[in-house]
């Protein structure tokens, strides 16, 4: 007999206001006049995400008091862990949301139509007759949705559903940069066919492990876990397959193999939203997995897991060092953090949970912000035409002097990225390091501070080229400028840089929220 | 017939559809080989339903056939408009961005 399930209508408000701020989106496209169609997206969707956040510290309270339950007859969970890494992820979204919106010189930074071959007669009338890709704005909302459900997700298939709701809009954002736009599409291209890749591994596993337990609830795989002799074989080649598929979204070696070429050639602020908002909600689906299902299995799982972690360290950190391109140094500085953020997955220990979540937040501030940052700084050749943003390192050098704001701030960004004390990084690091030390880590912790003193060089050298080095003199007669913008960057950056430094200086506030929120319902 | 014989059939169809996109170049060749693997994950799914008499696999199984629906229509826009791009749908030739 069909048994309707009882829906907790309420737990579900951010995740239904997001849903519908797209949906209506979509409906925005069809019959707003284009004039003002970009407003009405920019406002519908910054005060979705608003209203998510408001809604999620709200079900935080609710779940404070009255304590942590099951939704949907038990497709989600409403506990500590999950509504801290939402509230993360609707913070740093609503950033990356404005860099994402602005415009300079009354362009944004997309294809006037991503559907105009690059280059012809087609896309030339489009940019004249100052079209805007405002797709992007639901797009948006949607991957925001489907990262909301990620850390909830309390069965394999709503985790899988989530995964694909966050990644498909992904995939298109990617292809949509409106200068060098064979590079996005290509970008576009290599994200879309690994992601599918891996989500097929994320889905065998999950089919792997229904046939271990007849069930894909979190639960109840937890549950025959330690009660099933016999079978090992489906429930650990289940369980790698699913850590793959997990791996593979948060860039993990060798899994990483999409991130360079996908960050370098999205759109900036596309980039930076997906760098800070998508690996906040793969790593909280990770340590949900990891936490409730596999708890019986460390003895299985550990040198895998070991593995990783100890060569997304060591080779994200080497490969970032011999890096010429901006955007593909910050690619793999991001992969290394993966690193020294999987240490607080492997610790398995309660903290591990708190520290992973605020090294989540103080690498997403300092993402958000670089690549904030990084789409200001553009080439001018010539003739004076303001192009593509400025990617070769050596295009940086001698910044400091003519944009000592944007300068000082990016080297404030990198060295919470390097964990210089006093910034958000060096809070986030020692969370997640100690942690690891009190799992009984402590060899992957050794690594994690030597790769982390590693990664100081080449943030400390990008810092250096933009303080101390004469600017080059380009043969072409090119030049690097800093475009001014609406405005909307700018507020970006300031509270990110903002926050690093709070983070840095009295992060006892937040540490103290994140340590209530270090436990999941079962 | 054992129930056993889906699953190697299923584990055969992944190994096939992984391969595919490992070492095919024609991106849309690739892209079959992605949805190959989801068909073998069906399979899994709908057999390991049979042998534990419970529902709840095959359902999955609709679930997973509508994602693998929407996937084929991002996957082949982007397919399609680097191939107007560029006249050719090659892995190889899609190398711009150094690795």
């Amino acid at each position: 007999m069909f048994v309707a399930p009882h829906i907790e209508w309420a737990a579900l408000t951010p995740v239904l206001i997001l849903l519908g701020a797209a949906v209506i989106g979509v409906l925005v496209e069809a019959f707003v006049p284009r004039a003002s169609r970009r407003l009405v997206q920019l406002a519908l969707s910054a005060l979705a995400v608003a209203g998510a956040l408001v809604a999620v510290t709200w079900r935080w309270t609710v779940v404070q008091s009255s304590g942590p339950r099951e939704l949907v007859a038990g497709a989600l969970r409403e506990d500590g862990p999950a509504l801290l890494a939402q509230a993360v992820l609707l913070v740093l979204s609503l950033l990356a949301l404005l860099v994402i919106a602005d415009r300079s010189r009354g362009e944004d930074g997309f294809a006037p139509t991503a559907a105009a071959v690059p280059g012809s007669e087609y896309e030339d009338q489009a940019r004249r007759a100052g079209l805007a890709q405002t797709e992007v704005f639901p797009l948006t909302m949607f991957a925001v949705t489907g990262m909301l459900v990620f850390p909830a997700a309390a069965d394999l298939l709503t985790m899988f559903i989530a995964l694909e709701v966050l990644s498909l809009p992904l995939y298109l954002l990617a292809g949509l940069a409106r200068y060098r736009r064979l590079l996005s599409q290509e970008a576009s291209l290599k994200y879309f066919l690994l992601g599918a890749f891996s989500s097929a591994f994320f889905l065998m596993g999950l089919a792997l492990l229904y046939g271990y337990a007849g069930s894909v609830r979190l639960d109840e795989l937890a549950v025959a876990v330690p009660a099933m002799a016999g079978m090992d074989g489906l429930l650990l080649a289940g369980s790698a397959l699913v850590i793959v598929g997990l791996l593979f979204k948060v860039g993990a070696v060798p899994f990483h193999a999409w991130t360079p070429d996908v960050y370098q050639g999205a759109p900036t602020s596309v980039t930076g939203f997906m760098a800070a908002c998508t690996k906040v909600a793969a790593f909280a689906a990770l340590l949900r997995f990891v936490y409730v299902v596999t708890p019986g299995l460390t003895w299985d799982l550990a040198p895998f897991l070991w593995t990783v972690a100890i060569l997304t360290m060591v080779v994200g950190t080497v490969l970032a060092i011999v890096q010429t391109d901006m955007k593909r140094t910050l690619a793999y500085s991001s992969v290394a953090h993966a690193g020294f953020l999987l240490l607080g997955v492997i610790a398995l220990d309660e903290r591990g949970i708190g520290g992973v979540i605020f090294y989540l937040l103080a690498y997403g501030l300092a993402t958000v912000g670089s690549f904030g940052l990084v789409s200001l700084v553009r080439t001018k050749d010539a003739d004076g035409n303001v192009t593509s943003e400025a990617g070769h390192l050596s295009e940086w050098a001698g910044l400091g002097r003519r944009s000592p704001v944007l300068a000082v701030s990016f080297a404030l960004f990198l060295l919470s990225f390097a964990g210089i004390p006093l910034t958000a990084g060096f809070t986030g690091k020692f969370a997640v390091f100690s942690a690891a030390v009190a799992g009984g880590a402590w060899p992957l912790v050794v690594v994690a501070v030597l790769a982390s003193a590693a990664a100081a060089f080449f943030y400390v050298r990008i810092i250096v080229l933009m303080f101390f080095t004469e600017p080059p003199v380009a043969e072409d007669g090119s030049s690097t400028t800093v475009v001014r913008t609406e405005g909307l960057t700018a507020v970006a950056v300031v509270v990110c840089a903002v926050g690093t430094v709070l983070l840095g200086v009295v992060p006892s506030a937040i540490l103290a929220i994140t340590a209530q929120a270090s436990k999941f319902l079962l | 017939m054992s129930l056993v014989n889906y699953l190697v059939l299923a584990g055969i169809l992944f190994a096939i559809g992984s391969a595919a996109v490992l070492v095919r170049r024609n991106s849309i060749v690739a892209f079959m080989g992605v949805e190959l693997m989801l068909n073998a994950a069906n399979l899994t799914l709908v057999t390991f339903a049979r042998m534990h008499g419970d529902l709840s696999g095959q359902v999955i199984a609709f679930f997973v056939m509508v994602v693998a629906a929407a996937e084929v229509v991002i996957g082949l826009a982007i397919i399609v408009s680097i191939f107007r791009t560029r006249g050719s749908a090659s892995l190889d030739d899609a190398s711009l961005l150094k690795s």
